[in-house]
């Protein structure tokens, strides 16, 4: 597969880190540029213990998450992670994984079950595509979201059969027909629970009662399948490969790869043992058209995270969750089994950004009847305004306009010097606003 | 605080429903797209689920331009008293000898509140004297124990049965989207309308488009330590980020939209100084809750004759009154009842008033019994009423009793003596003169009730 052989400074770090975690802390990208691209790649998806850098997260009143009880800080909890984690793949990569295996608490009703898959996500974040579809059958959530659990011999349900070749393997119509639908169902029956009153679904289990040990026809393959059975064969049919591969590849590049590299991380996959997607990632994060090709825009969560860590804030309001059901992502509940899909753009998830960047400004936000001091002077502010940001670099277009408001606003504020140091505060307040929610730090 | 139930219920109501899950359908659950855009004519700002990304919005517009030009339909408005509302307080037993035995703290006196004519064991709550107003005008349908079979006290799950009109966990479009989606057309976003700032799950459609509308006041650039002159500047300077020399795919999205929505904030504050205000004589109650507002925008919107089919909005107040009942259930009726009454002499003094019907709702009523907070926990059978001049006037069920067996339930919950399906089927046969089987599962098995005066 082809590497990018071109410069990897500060700008192509930057890229990495948003397309491959949630964007640099300050001095992050410089420091990463210096292990130069294959370093910095590597350091991503072989990354060493976890740890956390930062304050650990709060309420608004200061107490701590309570992410399988209290609504909401599922999301605070994760996003928390997103921040301050030392391993931002990981991170990445199970969203990826919650996206492709899209589960919503809407359906599920309780946060302990889907906290309990983000797990599952989190350990095979980097591994092998085999075990995570081997765990994800049987994970809790799943079987509670896609009736896996009300799937006997007697009453078939198609819901998991249809969706994990549609939607987590195959692709839709690729290399599956109706009738295989109907045999995976039978193949997946046997998954059970209990009701425990006042807790809810408990001991998840297959039960043989439930189970059609009839004989299958799936793929054109004959036998007495199960759900492990069910699983293989998925894995096994030859529509299999180029699904993750695109569907992967999406994930951090916009443009579809040429089919020379289709053809190439093909065949990587396919060969690996447990068709793993650490040697895939490596491929695509070195892979020219990720720094050479158009960027992307950053989901809403991404970019949330990605305000924090350049203003070196820890989660300590509750805000977050709503600004990002707003701004169209609150983690643990995407809108259907197809997951958030990446429009993430409209007028109202617009306004909803522009919160959010707001919010994530408000603790550095400058007191203007306090006549804090601000530089009066539009080039220094606005290298102010970006320094506080992590000093990202904005376009000249960016800059021309911002240069802009600073003269009309200083203009406006005429000779009076009261006036004059008050509008200069509200510049700077108003700089950070804008840069924050400027084109290029929505997308990368 | 009367409110019981925080935000950890959600949670709680999730965790606790042996075999059923409490599906809510959410907007987004039915794969509904959302997108926004200004209603030139209106002068509002809409959210439009659904209707198919291709539907590109100016055809939205023209939608609502030609299904403005066809004679104007009736309109059903779905009120809904969040939380489950103690009828057993909005109209208060007074003449049942269990009542003060059952209620010993929250028993409200007979001399307090105005008789209900039909029933004299019956007696209006203090802050509903504009719903008795317009029930001695013959303009209110009382349902004193509206419910259904095998009740759920789940507030999610029993509200999910009543917005998707069935009891069924699974089913994730609203009765009034698959009315929308039975009777409307792939371009008027205004026949399902929900005010308010997310769609009303009552109003979920599975094809057709719906439209949420928020103040035109709410879409704006605003920021805390900015104001005055530079705030405008502010405002001049969002849509200034959006140059770009064309390069890059992602930033044109990200530009594109930054200049759409910059946009649409110009618009919306040129329309927003100009639209008017509610007709000479009538005075919705001055309060910051959206409630009576949602009302007078939608009369206003009503009487310009836009193509508004069903329509849906929570009422003032929050019902999920746990402890100390008293006082905020007050002053949630007394807004709730005010705006109504003043909606309904808006729509009069519009001529409007015979083509619009309100239907007041909530997920449960509340336990027979007080408990020891000064408040009531989650009952079955609830309040209801239907509004407007072709309302019947007369009750639809009647009040069951306090008796243990007879009224009440063995948990003490008050038997329902009128369903909510055979209510929409009824509505959907009488004032829609559609097929109620198309609509609601079951349709054929629930009876009718005759709603309309002949």
């Amino acid at each position: 597969v082809e590497i990018y052989d071109g410069s990897f400074g500060t700008k192509q770090a930057t890229r990495l880190l948003l397309r491959a975690g949630f964007g640099p802390r300050k001095g992050e990208a410089e420091k990463l540029a210096q292990l130069g691209l294959r370093g910095a790649v590597t350091h991503l998806t072989r990354p060493r213990r976890e740890s956390f850098v930062g304050p650990a997260p709060v309420d608004d009143k200061g107490r701590p998450l309570a992410p399988y009880d209290a609504f909401g800080h599922d999301h605070l909890w994760w996003l928390d992670r997103m921040v301050r984690t030392s391993r931002p793949l990981v991170e990445r990569m199970t969203l990826v994984w919650h996206d492709w295996f899209a589960t919503s608490n809407a359906m599920v009703g309780s946060q302990r079950l889907m906290l309990d898959q983000n797990k599952l996500l989190r350990r095979e974040s980097l591994g092998s595509f085999a075990s995570l579809l081997h765990d994800v059958t049987i994970d809790p959530a799943m079987l509670l979201w896609l009736n896996g659990n009300r799937n006997s011999a007697r009453a078939p349900n198609e819901n998991y059969a249809r969706e994990m070749m549609e939607l987590f393997t195959l692709g839709a119509d690729q290399g599956y027909t109706e009738q295989d639908v109907r045999e995976q169902a039978r193949a997946l029956t046997g998954w059970t629970n209990d009701y425990q009153q006042g807790y809810g679904p408990v001991n998840f289990h297959f039960d043989p009662r439930r189970h059609d040990d009839g004989p299958k026809t799936i793929f054109g393959k004959s036998g007495d399948f199960d759900w492990q059975g069910s699983v293989k064969l998925c894995l096994a049919n030859p529509k299999h490969p180029q699904w993750v591969v695109s569907k992967l590849w999406g994930y951090f590049v916009p443009t579809a790869p040429d089919a020379e590299t289709q053809t190439a991380l093909v065949g990587l996959y396919a060969s690996s043992p447990k068709l793993e997607v650490r040697p895939l990632l490596e491929a695509i994060l070195m892979h020219p058209t990720l720094y050479e090709g158009p960027s992307l825009v950053l989901p809403p969560v991404v970019y949330t995270a990605s305000l924090l860590r350049r203003l070196g804030r820890g989660i300590d309001t509750t805000s977050w969750v709503s600004l990002g059901a707003a701004a169209g992502q609150q983690l643990f509940y995407p809108p259907n089994v197809a997951g958030w899909g990446s429009r993430w753009l409209d007028t109202a998830t617009f306004l909803a950004r522009w919160s959010l960047a707001a919010n994530a400004l408000k603790p550095f936000q400058l007191d203007p009847s306090k006549g804090a001091a601000a530089p009066d002077d539009p080039g220094r502010q606005i290298t102010a305004a970006t320094r506080l940001l992590g000093s990202p670099a904005p376009r000249k277009e960016t800059v021309a306009a911002l240069g802009r408001f600073v003269h009309g606003t200083l203009a406006d504020a005429g000779g009076d010097a009261g006036r004059r140091s008050q509008y200069a505060v509200m510049v700077q307040n108003t700089l950070r606003q804008l840069i924050a929610v400027s084109p290029e730090l929505q997308v990368a | 605080m009367s409110i019981g139930c925080n935000e950890f219920c959600r949670a709680h109501a999730g965790a606790g429903l042996p075999g059923i899950e409490p599906g809510m359908p959410m907007p987004a659950g039915t794969g509904l797209t959302r997108r926004s855009f200004l209603l030139r004519s209106a002068g509002v700002a809409l959210a439009v689920y659904g209707g198919g990304s291709a539907l590109r919005l100016a055809a939205l517009e023209d939608g609502v331009a030609s299904a403005a030009a066809a004679r104007p339909g009736r309109v059903l408005v779905s009120v809904f008293l969040d939380g489950g509302a103690d009828g057993l307080s909005m109209l208060f037993p007074a003449g049942d000898t269990r009542y003060t035995q059952l209620r010993p703290a929250l028993a409200l006196k007979p001399s307090t509140g105005l008789p209900f004519a039909e029933d004299n064991r019956l007696f209006w709550h203090p802050s509903l004297a504009s719903l008795a107003t317009l029930h001695g005008e013959g303009k209110v349908s009382a349902m004193p124990a509206i419910g259904y079979d095998h009740p759920d006290q789940s507030h999610f799950t029993s509200r999910h049965y009543w917005q998707v009109g069935a009891t069924d966990a699974h089913l994730n479009s609203g009765w009034l989207g698959r009315f929308i989606d039975h009777v409307g057309t792939d371009a008027n976003p205004l026949q399902g309308l929900s005010l308010g700032y997310q769609l009303a799950p009552q109003l979920a459609t599975s094809s057709r488009p719906v439209a949420t509308l928020d103040s035109a006041q709410s879409y704006d650039f605003r920021l805390n330590g900015v104001y005055g002159q530079p705030a405008e500047r502010l405002r001049a300077a969002v849509g200034d980020l959006a140059h770009h020399d064309g390069s890059d795919a992602g930033i044109a999205t990200a530009a594109s939209t930054i200049v759409q929505s910059a946009e649409l904030r110009f618009q919306l504050r040129a329309y927003a100084t100009n639209r008017g205000g509610a007709p000479a004589g009538v005075a919705y109650p001055a309060t910051r809750d959206s409630f009576p507002q949602h009302l007078q925008t939608l009369a206003g919107l009503l009487g310009a004759g836009f193509p508004i089919r069903a329509v849906a909005m929570r009422a003032s107040g929050s019902y999920d009154t746990h402890s100390a009942e008293a006082q905020p259930l007050t002053q949630g009726l007394k807004t709730t009842a005010d705006s109504l009454l003043a909606f309904q002499r808006d729509l009069e003094a519009r001529g409007i008033a015979d083509r619009v019907l309100v239907h007041v709702w909530t997920e449960f009523g509340r336990r027979g019994k007080e408990n020891a907070s000064g408040g009531t926990d989650h009952g079955a059978a609830g309040p209801g009423f239907l509004i407007g001049t072709r309302a019947s006037g007369k009750m639809i069920g009647q009040f069951p009793g306090l008796a243990d067996g007879s009224g009440l339930d063995r948990l003490g919950n008050l038997v329902p003596t009128a369903d909510f399906r055979a209510l929409y089927a009824s509505l959907l046969e009488q004032w829609f003169q559609t097929d109620a089987a198309a609509v609601i599962p079951g349709a054929a098995s629930f009876s009718r009730y005759s709603l309309l005066k002949a």
